[in-house]
């Protein structure tokens, strides 16, 4: 059992001191991915009950639950299966938010399933996500699955990613199991988009290397999970570079006391804004200066991601929701022809000449299917180029033609201004998530 | 604004708050009769607060609604009445007391107030022809929530279908509904209960005084302090005493507890909530109680 404390825990801390470090503590979103046999509910409740975000009622409730189904172990899953029919599957079937926090920062978890059926769900936790991660089970290796997981974070730019090697317990803390592991995967990784990669040993269930460092493990040497989430830096992770400002709401009081006012709300999609700068509003090409940058009642002398603020400039020029402001040279070109990868995530395939309503950054337009190139196999990563349709959880690259021209990056260095959703537009559901690839 | 600005880190406060003003901001852009829902409880006035916010300099374009349940508490109403006034925005007040006059809710004597509050509401929506209804729902209250999106589609019906909830990516949110549906609209949904607490502190903005430790005449029913009230008659051997309480929630008086403490400022609150032991509804709110899947079932149904 694991006995040493390795994070900076919440013990020998008066209470006015954790209130005082909510306030100033930053923020980290990270997406998990995994079934039930992995482990994955069972370690997301060991982080909750480690970090002491499980309240007195819900752990009794879950206690209960435990005996009454017979465990002789209290099932540290059942704190995070949220809906009743999935309490009775026992399984996992939709993207589940978490919360926990300790001293340093809070913790937002996105939950979600691991089968490839539920690919869309990873896809939308990983959409937000600044880290992701992805577990094996020790006696099983690498499998098909935990390679998908890799492959869609990859694909959602997910900056940061740790495979966590789980149930170590069960084969007897081997050092050699692990290294294989981990050499496995660092192999498959060299093929993707991955930044930033931890390999940490582990077992959630009896807490080894989670919170707590682990005494049957003196041969790993790197951080705990918790230590690991706790001090990656994700503030670096923005562009703050080209300038991005999506407009989202046009701010006119029309009253006696702001008589004149007009500006420009929206949140900051990337690089730093700040009074005096000279700008140009995407589409119609018109520049100007920014005259003010208000938060609220006071006005700010710089703006960054993702800030929501309201931008004024100083020339009365035509600005409307959708429009974008950037710099005069660093603009992103408007283009109807978009290029993107895809994943659909309904029953009814996406087929060419299919229209749909396309929903990018601030602006709503119509999309054309022009061209279905390839479908990406996402366990071996292989184009099927023969492929005429993208089925439900399938991803693949495509031509879109929209009606007005779209104002965006290629994802891989926007998330924001790179990403859009596509709708049906007789039911209003969303069918698909894109990503735009560069040098469209 | 915090010093954060050298490194460009944003905490983590000020990172819901710019989430949350860019919904509200996105709801008002793209729905043709948003409103906002208002119980005058701690969640309600921050999004107030980050409404006021999003918009400022101009008034928030949308009203608020207010299902009065006839019995809330004197110091809730205050506090709202006080809200409203210093924005200027339209106070809409769907009563339950008229709903059960007109026939749209029944009262059989049984049902709670906060039930009946379910009909009264949707009946409020359908007949002003609300299109997005804001909410202060955050998915760290409950297990049900954890799954709800920010923007939640109901039908004609009003009602929640867990299984049928769009995919929500990035911070791309589809608003598009049908004649006679509306969105429920959750900006709050990733805020925890400290976090309000210390917006709250940080604004350093105006919640009913009921939030605050204050002596009151209460009494004990299902191991819940409630309190003494015509709405809310002792029954058998309940005994009335007067003691050191105050609420952790607002809802409907005769069926919110409060809990004993000495909390009589913001920051003796964040002291408490940061070592409290069980989770605001369970402890306070009886409406909850009654099974492990009350909330998924009057979500269902088409509760806030």
């Amino acid at each position: 059992m694991s006995t040493t404390p390795d994070s900076e825990s919440n013990a020998g801390l008066t209470t006015t001191q954790v209130a005082e470090q909510t306030r100033s503590m930053d923020l980290l979103r990270f997406a998990t991915a995994g079934s039930v046999d992995d482990g994955k509910s069972t370690l997301i409740g060991r982080l909750l009950l480690d970090s002491k975000s499980i309240f007195e009622d819900q752990m009794e409730a879950v206690e209960a639950t435990s005996v009454s189904k017979g465990y002789d172990y209290t099932d540290l899953a059942l704190l995070t299966d949220g809906l009743r029919s999935e309490r009775e599957q026992g399984i996992t079937i939709d993207v589940a938010y978490r919360y926990f926090a300790t001293p340093t920062r809070k913790f937002i978890i996105a939950d979600t399933p691991g089968h490839v059926q539920y690919t869309r769900n990873m896809v939308t936790g990983a959409s937000t996500a600044d880290l992701g991660l992805v577990l094996v089970d020790a006696r099983q290796g690498l499998t098909e699955q935990s390679r998908r997981h890799a492959v869609i974070l990859s694909l959602l730019r997910v900056p940061h990613l740790v495979l966590a090697v789980n149930k170590m317990d069960l084969v007897d803390f081997s050092e050699e199991v692990y290294e294989k592991i981990h050499h496995e995967f660092t192999q498959f990784a060299t093929k993707l988009n991955i930044p930033d990669l931890e390999v940490i040993p582990i077992s959630a269930l009896q807490g080894d290397n989670v919170v707590n460092r682990s005494e049957n493990m003196p041969w790993y040497s790197g951080p705990t999970l918790m230590h690991h989430l706790e001090h990656i830096h994700v503030a670096s992770d923005r562009d703050l570079v080209d300038v991005r400002f999506p407009v989202q709401y046009v701010v006119r009081p029309k009253s006696d006391e702001h008589h004149d006012y007009r500006g420009y709300g929206g949140m900051v999609a990337g690089g730093v804004l700040k009074p005096g700068d000279e700008v140009v509003v995407l589409p119609s090409g018109m520049t100007s200066k920014i005259a003010g940058i208000d938060l609220f009642d006071k006005e700010i002398t710089e703006a960054f991601p993702p800030m929501s603020v309201t931008v004024r400039l100083e020339d009365d020029v035509d600005v409307s929701r959708g429009d974008m402001i950037a710099r005069v040279n660093n603009a992103p070109k408007p283009s109807q022809d978009i290029d993107a990868m895809i994943c659909w995530m309904t029953n009814e395939p996406l087929r060419p000449r299919q229209k749909l309503a396309i929903k990018h950054t601030t602006r709503s337009a119509r999309a054309l299917v022009k061209d279905i190139q390839y479908r990406l196999d996402v366990n071996t990563l292989h184009r099927d180029q023969d492929t005429k349709e993208l089925g439900l959880n399938e991803i693949g690259r495509v031509q879109l033609r929209t009606t007005v021209p779209l104002l965006c990056d290629p994802y891989s260095k926007n998330r924001t201004t790179g990403s859009f959703i596509l709708i049906d537009e007789a039911t209003g559901v969303t069918v698909g998530a894109g990503m735009i690839n560069s040098g469209a | 604004m915090t010093d954060t600005h050298a490194d460009y880190q944003l905490s983590q406060l000020d990172q819901l708050e710019a989430e949350s003003i860019h919904i509200f901001r996105e709801v008002a852009a793209e729905f043709e009769k948003p409103v906002l829902m208002f119980s005058g409880g701690k969640d309600s006035i921050v999004m107030l607060r980050l409404a006021e916010k999003a918009f400022y300099p101009a008034k928030i374009p949308f009203p608020v609604l207010q299902v009065d349940t006839g019995y809330d508490f004197p110091e809730v109403l205050a506090c709202r009445d006080s809200w409203v006034n210093r924005l200027g925005v339209r106070l809409v007040v769907a009563s339950v007391e008229e709903a059960i006059a007109n026939g749209v809710v029944v009262d059989d004597g049984k049902t709670s107030r906060n039930r009946m509050q379910i009909g009264t509401l949707l009946n409020a929506l359908e007949e002003e022809g609300f299109t997005a209804a804001f909410g202060g729902g955050r998915r760290d209250e409950e297990k049900a929530r954890a799954k709800e999106r920010v923007y939640s589609h109901r039908d004609e019906f009003g009602q929640w279908d867990p299984k049928m909830q769009r995919p929500e990516l990035w911070s791309l949110y589809n608003g598009r509904i049908h004649q006679g549906e509306h969105m429920r609209i959750f900006p709050l949904s990733n805020w925890t209960e400290l976090d309000i607490w210390h917006y709250i502190g940080q604004e350093g903005i105006e919640i009913p005084s009921i939030y605050f430790s204050h002596q009151r005449r209460v009494f004990e029913r299902d191991g819940m302090l409630l309190s003494e009230s015509d709405f809310n008659p002792t029954k058998g051997n309940e005994t009335v005493t007067e003691r050191t309480v105050r609420f952790r929630t607002v809802g409907d008086l005769t069926l919110t507890g409060c809990v004993e403490s000495e909390a009589d400022t913001i920051d003796k609150i964040i002291d408490e909530v940061a070592i409290a032991r069980v989770t605001e509804r369970g402890a306070t709110r009886g409406d909850d109680r009654f099974s492990e899947a009350a909330m998924e079932d009057r979500k269902k149904e088409g509760y806030f």
